[in-house]
């Protein structure tokens, strides 16, 4: 974005256009400028996440959503891909089953996942991806990497070893609530989610302690002060309000 | 956010004495050449790294202000690439190549080499600050593997004992 | 000011006169490699030596571009390529001068006088070792800009586009993608600004081809791009450099602001419509900015993470506008497809991969340097003629070719021909054209490892199967080498490779289980040995031998 070159609207998917395709062999209709993600859900068909969340853009980073597309060699995630007539998707193939619960199982090994001294047991989305893929082990070694804990705000902490990079709250601080306090540093798998010049959260001159990267968080990795062991919930319904009340600011 | 427009110092570390470090004045004429854009943002990351020698927090907030661009991100943009450091670099800078050539050629033991006897490893510094390890991914001077830069001036066919001379020489040549 | 074309031959004629009334030429390799041997200070005796005899009115010292044989610098070609000298000192000027338009210097002769040079095809490379990088006049004076000037005042957008399509030229950048469908792409993309980028962040490690033609022939990158910027209708470019590359970053601004001075840059260039101009962008040493949707985040000041694709850049690139990208090799290819037509160029290669390739040649090979060769040569031709086989009396063993993307190939496909398709065949990649002969005394199970560090570090860490696999998959042949691995590391390994190439966001980490995969299959032995009998069948890796 710049002044000089300025931003320009992606025209190629033209929301007025209505295709029909198929996901697991159900006819489906659609609007071109929806996702296979959003019609599977549409139609009742779930289809695993983690890195999407309503009301935030798309990274297509976790690749759980991964779905098979026939005459496609090339698997694609659901939340950026998006249909074209007579499409054939399959997202429960065996194939993509298992890609997916290896993902999982990467995510389990980067990071410590102690789920019983976490306050997000039992809220945790990892968690519910576990069961719901029937991970109930890990083939790959852990890697126990030893990550710090940042309690130097006054109302949340972050743990960074329940950290799974989704950048949800980087996207929320960017977003929605227009401070951009949050980033990552370092590349692979060293990067690391900041707070400003990778300070104390306490410390921030940017941080409006708003709160809504801890609401998004889908793991224990930032939390509100003060719960115990699987205590926290999340509340996000704020989040598509907001989005829909902005796009909708340039009308009023 | 506050937009910090002043010149670095107060309250961080930095290595420049404001008002008018001289050093500012490649990092201003960069963001002058892009009218201040966002997208300059590497651009004046070099800049700053060429007269600082390093990205400390004084000047990253500095640029942050000056470009409009969050704090998070400049940092985020200093980390992604190896380009940039955020250490001050010892007196003397040795790179050493680590591209395909270069590793076949037997880089690896020019750095067991330096790692035995200097007791740093690649992205360190000696102790006394004299000496600086830095690897390339590849300098490109795969004909002349394995490859690398000794202060600027790059040599080929290296073996480990020449090396070690090199860096044992700019000791010699400047006794602390 | 702006050129006529009548200017243009001008500059040209009065550039040949200036040669011809030189009786002897002199050339000295001040590209990257030779100049870190001391071409500079061997340009500065000769020059001394002439001016001393009182020569200078007969004999010209230049320095050039890449010579080729990296290998042997500093190196110093007299009239023309006639004679070559390697290995060159200061102290053989004297020598070298006294022997002018008699015997040479036998002592100084390059060996390499036989198949490293004759059996070489120039195009991208026809400038290199001839011409001054630092002076447009010379380029001009080989035929440069004459391509702009015929495509620019004779040739309609799309008969641009049409003869660089019929030429047949695929992407040097890795993929071969063919270079006319995607400018026809980008030309078709509906929008008012586009923008040309030419990638030139070599991040192969063991290639410099792109830095060897930016130090040595810059203007024939950006002539090429501007032809580009015609046929797909944009008017600005960017050429994203590595930092790392200090001397090329140099002598393309240089060699910008020359092109700006005589309007074939700017405004109006010959007195057409058209408007071009180029701007430079420093990489920051980030492998995955070679990949298209980083590299324009790069460009755009923010981390090269790539995104998911489509859509495309040719639809939606820098500041999502059409963008079309290409490395410098293919563009460096265009100005001579304008020239002299795509039957010309088409009728040079295979079927498939018609032109030529430049490759990097280094690693365990007697003649390391950069050469062009037709596509369709063997790699027996390259390895054993061109390269002149591999030195201490060691035995082949494999090539590896397309960097950290590619894969390594084994002796009993030496003689394939290297076109886009047999590469792929065997596992591997054309990539940019890093090509490193390893020889028996390396461990193939540590390449790989090698190959996987550099993609762990590489990693930009966005997408999951990338960012952890191939820290799995480093540590899994770290402990294969250390000869701690046992067989179920082994299937572990083959599934994890699996698993971040089908998985992956982008191409390099879809690509990155290459050097495993290929070392896999034709080097099984090896794996075998480290983990069943803890033994490196190279002797490579220490620990394997100590834990029998």
């Amino acid at each position: 974005m710049s002044p000089e070159f300025p931003k320009k609207v992606r025209s190629d998917l033209n929301p007025s256009r209505v295709l029909t395709f198929r996901i697991d062999g159900r006819d489906v209709s659609a609007r071109a400028d929806e996702s296979i993600l959003i019609v599977a859900r549409q139609n009742g068909i779930a289809i695993p996440t983690l890195c999407h969340l309503d009301g935030l853009s798309e990274r297509g980073a976790c690749r759980l959503c991964i779905v098979e597309i026939k005459g496609s060699a090339r698997l694609q995630p659901a939340c950026v891909t998006y249909p074209r007539q007579d499409m054939e998707v399959v997202t429960t193939s065996e194939r993509v089953v298992a890609y997916r619960r290896k993902i999982l199982e990467l995510l389990f090994t980067e990071r410590n996942h102690v789920c019983s001294v976490c306050v997000s047991n039992g809220h945790c989305e990892l968690q519910d991806l576990a069961v719901e893929l029937g991970v109930s082990h890990v083939r790959y070694p852990y890697l126990y990497p030893g990550y710090p804990v940042d309690a130097s705000h006054e109302r949340f902490c972050v743990d960074h070893n329940r950290c799974v990079l989704c950048l949800r709250c980087v996207r929320v601080c960017d977003e929605i609530e227009g401070a951009h306090t949050w980033d990552v540093m370092g590349r692979g798998i060293t990067s690391q989610v900041i707070i400003d010049l990778n300070q104390p959260w306490g410390t921030s001159e940017t941080c409006t302690s708003c709160g809504k990267c801890v609401q998004v968080c889908p793991t224990g990795a930032l939390t509100e002060k003060g719960r115990s062991v699987a205590e926290i919930s999340r509340r996000r319904r704020f989040l598509p309000y907001l989005q829909m009340m902005r796009e909708r600011r340039d009308e009023r | 956010m506050q937009a910090d427009n002043s010149p670095p110092g107060g309250q961080s570390s930095t290595p420049s004495s404001p008002p008018a470090d001289p050093r500012l004045r490649l990092v201003d004429r960069t963001m002058q050449l892009y009218h201040h854009e966002g997208h300059a943002l590497i651009e004046t990351l070099h800049a700053a790294q060429e007269s600082f020698g390093y990205l400390d927090e004084g000047i990253m907030h500095y640029i942050a202000g000056r470009l409009r661009v969050p704090l998070s991100r400049v940092f985020a943009v200093a980390t992604f690439y190896h380009a940039f450091t955020l250490k001050p670099p010892g007196k003397h800078t040795c790179v050493i190549c680590l591209g395909t050539a270069c590793y076949i050629g037997g880089s690896r033991a020019i750095l067991d080499g330096i790692r035995d006897r200097e007791g740093i490893a690649a992205g360190e510094t000696t102790a006394d600050g004299e000496v600086s390890l830095v690897v390339a991914r590849c300098l490109g001077s795969c004909g002349l593997a394995p490859a690398g830069v000794f202060d600027g001036e790059v040599a080929g066919r290296l073996d480990p004992q020449q090396v070690l001379d090199r860096i044992g020489r700019w000791r010699h040549d400047d006794p602390a | 000011m702006i050129l006529h074309s009548e200017d243009l031959h001008r500059i040209a004629r009065d550039e040949q006169d200036r040669r011809d009334g030189f009786r002897h030429q002199v050339h000295v390799c001040m590209a990257a490699g030779c100049l870190s041997c001391g071409s500079g200070e061997v340009k500065q005796a000769l020059e001394a030596e002439v001016a001393r005899r009182g020569l200078a009115g007969r004999c010209q010292v230049k320095g050039v571009g890449c010579l080729g044989l990296c290998a042997a610098g500093p190196l110093v070609a007299v009239d023309d390529g006639a004679t070559r000298y390697q290995g060159v000192q200061a102290a053989d000027a004297a020598a070298i001068v006294d022997a002018l338009g008699g015997s040479p210097v036998e002592r100084l002769r390059c060996s390499g006088d036989m198949a490293f040079f004759q059996r070489q095809t120039r195009i991208v490379t026809e400038n290199c070792g001839r011409i001054d990088p630092e002076r447009i006049e010379e380029y001009i004076a080989a035929a440069g800009y004459h391509g702009l000037h015929r495509a620019l005042t004779g040739m309609s957008r799309q008969e641009v586009i049409d003869e660089v399509g019929h030429s047949g030229l695929r992407g040097r950048g890795g993929a071969g993608f063919p270079a006319g469908l995607k400018w026809t792409a980008v030309a078709k993309a509906g929008d008012s600004l586009k923008f040309v980028i030419c990638n030139a962040d070599e991040g192969d490690p063991g290639a410099f081809m792109d830095r060897s033609v930016l130090e040595s022939d810059p203007h024939r990158v950006i002539e090429g791009m501007a032809i580009a910027g015609y046929a797909i209708g944009a008017s600005q470019g960017f050429i994203y450099v590595r930092a790392e590359y200090p001397l090329a970053v140099k002598r393309v601004r240089h060699a910008l602001a020359q092109a700006e001075r005589l309007g074939l840059l700017g405004n109006g260039i010959f007195h057409t419509p058209f408007t071009f101009h180029i701007k430079v962008r420093l990489g920051a040493g980030a492998f995955v900015c070679g990949e298209e949707t980083a590299l324009i985040a790069s460009i755009e000041g923010r981390m090269g993470r790539p995104r998911p694709r489509p859509p495309f850049p040719a639809e939606f690139g820098l500041w999502e506008h059409p963008t079309l990208i290409n490395n410098v090799e293919t563009f460096a290819n265009v100005a001579p497809i304008i020239r002299n037509g795509a039957a010309w160029f088409s009728a040079i290669g295979t079927e498939k991969s018609r032109g030529t390739k430049v490759f990097a040649l280094a690693g365990k090979v007697v003649n390391t340097g950069l050469i062009e060769v037709p596509m369709g040569t063997t790699l027996r031709d390259i390895v054993f003629e061109i390269g002149g086989g591999i030195p201490g009396g060691r035995r082949f063993k494999a090539v590896q070719t397309g960097g950290p993307s590619g894969g390594c190939i084994p002796s009993q496909f030496l003689d394939m021909p290297v076109d886009y398709e047999s590469l792929a065949q065997v596992g591997s990649i054309m990539g940019s054209g890093g090509m490193i002969v390893i020889d028996d005394s390396a461990c193939m199970v540590d390449v790989a490892r090698f190959f996987m560090e550099f993609c762990m570090t590489e990693s930009c860490g966005k997408c999951v199967p990338c960012r952890v696999g191939t820290r799995q998959i480093h540590d899994l042949l770290a402990r294969i080498t250390a000869g701690q691995a046992t067989p179920a590391d082994q299937a572990t390994l083959e599934d994890l490779c699996d698993l971040v190439r089908h998985t992956s966001l982008c191409g390099l980490g879809q690509s990155s289980p290459n050097p495993v995969l290929t070392t896999l299959k034709y080097f099984r032995d090896e794996y075998h040995a480290h983990i069943h009998e803890r033994r490196c069948l190279a002797g490579a890796c220490s620990a394997a031998g100590e834990v029998v």
